[in-house]
């Protein structure tokens, strides 16, 4: 018997990992079942600082709802969290305290520079602000626009969900990983 | 005149009646008088500026005890006289405000800090400072203020371009560089 009124009957569940199914059991690779939790459980730390950090607040508010890509919880500690969001212009004078809130988040961390500010300075070619935050710390994901619609930026999450499956348990101990951030004065 | 307001007293404080205090008090030494938008505005010797601002400040009758503002402009062509520091005073009973302005060359931007007089100068003589590069004498702190520390020029003057310097990617028709 059919239920009168269908709704939510087009979830789609995230893939099952490769591996050796059998009657109550499911053998696979570790690095995958990993990779899987942390993507779909991204805590995020929005560093909203104007007219983006706005866009991201329709972005995680009923209509858009961040929640449903297993962002549900909004840390302000940079302690707690995964992803750090940086939307919106950044003076110089700013540098170092984002340099500080990345270097307070543990790994594994990553960041997205939403809007044209965070990623290059966008219309303030001036002495005071900082042409784009991958100055001062290493950047995975650059959302373009000024501001981007919060299509965009669920579009950037989606990309950094990407990032996270794909590569390895343990990014921080890659060569190319530590070069990167020597390359910014980090450890 | 606009500025006649006055509470209680017979006198009315005009424009007039202060620049003929000024000029007994300082003969021949105020230049430039005139009144923008009828606001009273004159130009002072650079080595004057404390003395004008006491007897203004310490006046019974002018009473100019609020700093409204305090900032620099910089005049490139104006030679040996580059760095103009204008202050802007309001008497709050009479509710009269005035301009005036110091004239200093840019290679020797010295200027007496209002600091002990204003304690609103303090503020504001560092931000003129971390712009323009005036030296107040006798400031308590001057130090940039809102500009990063490692900053080595003053981006208000006129030969620092607007943009920042340190990008290497704009450099075709579009942007002018």
């Amino acid at each position: 018997m059919s239920r009168p009124v269908q709704y939510n009957n087009h979830i789609k569940f995230d893939g099952i990992p490769e591996g050796y199914m059998g009657e109550g059991f499911m053998a696979t690779n570790f690095e995958k079942v990993v990779s899987l939790a942390r993507k779909n459980s991204i805590w995020p730390l929005p560093f909203a600082t104007s007219c983006c950090g706005i866009e991201f607040m329709a972005t995680a508010a009923s209509h858009y709802d961040l929640a449903r890509f297993g962002a549900e919880r909004m840390s302000f500690s940079p302690r707690q969290c995964d992803l750090l969001l940086v939307m919106g212009t950044i003076a110089k004078k700013m540098g170092p305290v984002l340099r500080q809130v990345y270097l307070q988040m543990a790994e594994p961390r990553w960041v997205v520079a939403v809007g044209a500010c965070a990623s290059s300075g966008g219309i303030f070619d001036t002495y005071s602000v900082l042409q784009g935050i991958d100055q001062v710390i290493p950047v995975d994901v650059y959302v373009p626009g000024c501001p981007p619609r919060p299509e965009a930026i669920l579009d950037g999450f989606l990309k950094i969900q990407d990032l996270v499956n794909a590569e390895g348990l343990r990014r921080r101990h890659s060569d190319q990983y530590k070069e990167l951030l020597a390359g910014y004065g980090i450890q | 005149m606009m500025q006649k307001l006055r509470r209680g007293g017979p006198e009315v404080m005009t424009n007039e009646t202060i620049q003929q205090k000024l000029t007994e008090k300082f003969p021949d030494q105020l230049t430039d008088w005139h009144e923008p938008y009828g606001m009273l505005t004159f130009t002072v010797p650079a080595e004057l500026n404390l003395k004008v601002l006491q007897f203004l400040f310490d006046d019974e009758e002018l009473k100019f005890q609020f700093l409204t503002d305090l900032q620099a402009v910089h005049y490139p062509d104006n030679k040996g006289a580059e760095l103009a520091v204008v202050y802007h005073l309001h008497n709050l009973v009479d509710n009269v405000r005035i301009r005036f302005k110091i004239f200093v060359d840019i290679e020797k931007p010295d200027v007496f800090s209002a600091t002990a007089l204003y304690s609103a100068a303090n503020h504001m003589e560092r931000e003129t400072y971390d712009f323009f590069g005036v030296n107040f004498i006798g400031h308590p702190n001057l130090i940039r203020i809102l500009n990063v520390d490692e900053m080595d020029y003053f981006p208000m003057r006129k030969e620092f371009p607007l943009e920042d310097q340190s990008r290497i990617d704009k450099d075709d028709e579009m942007f002018g560089r």
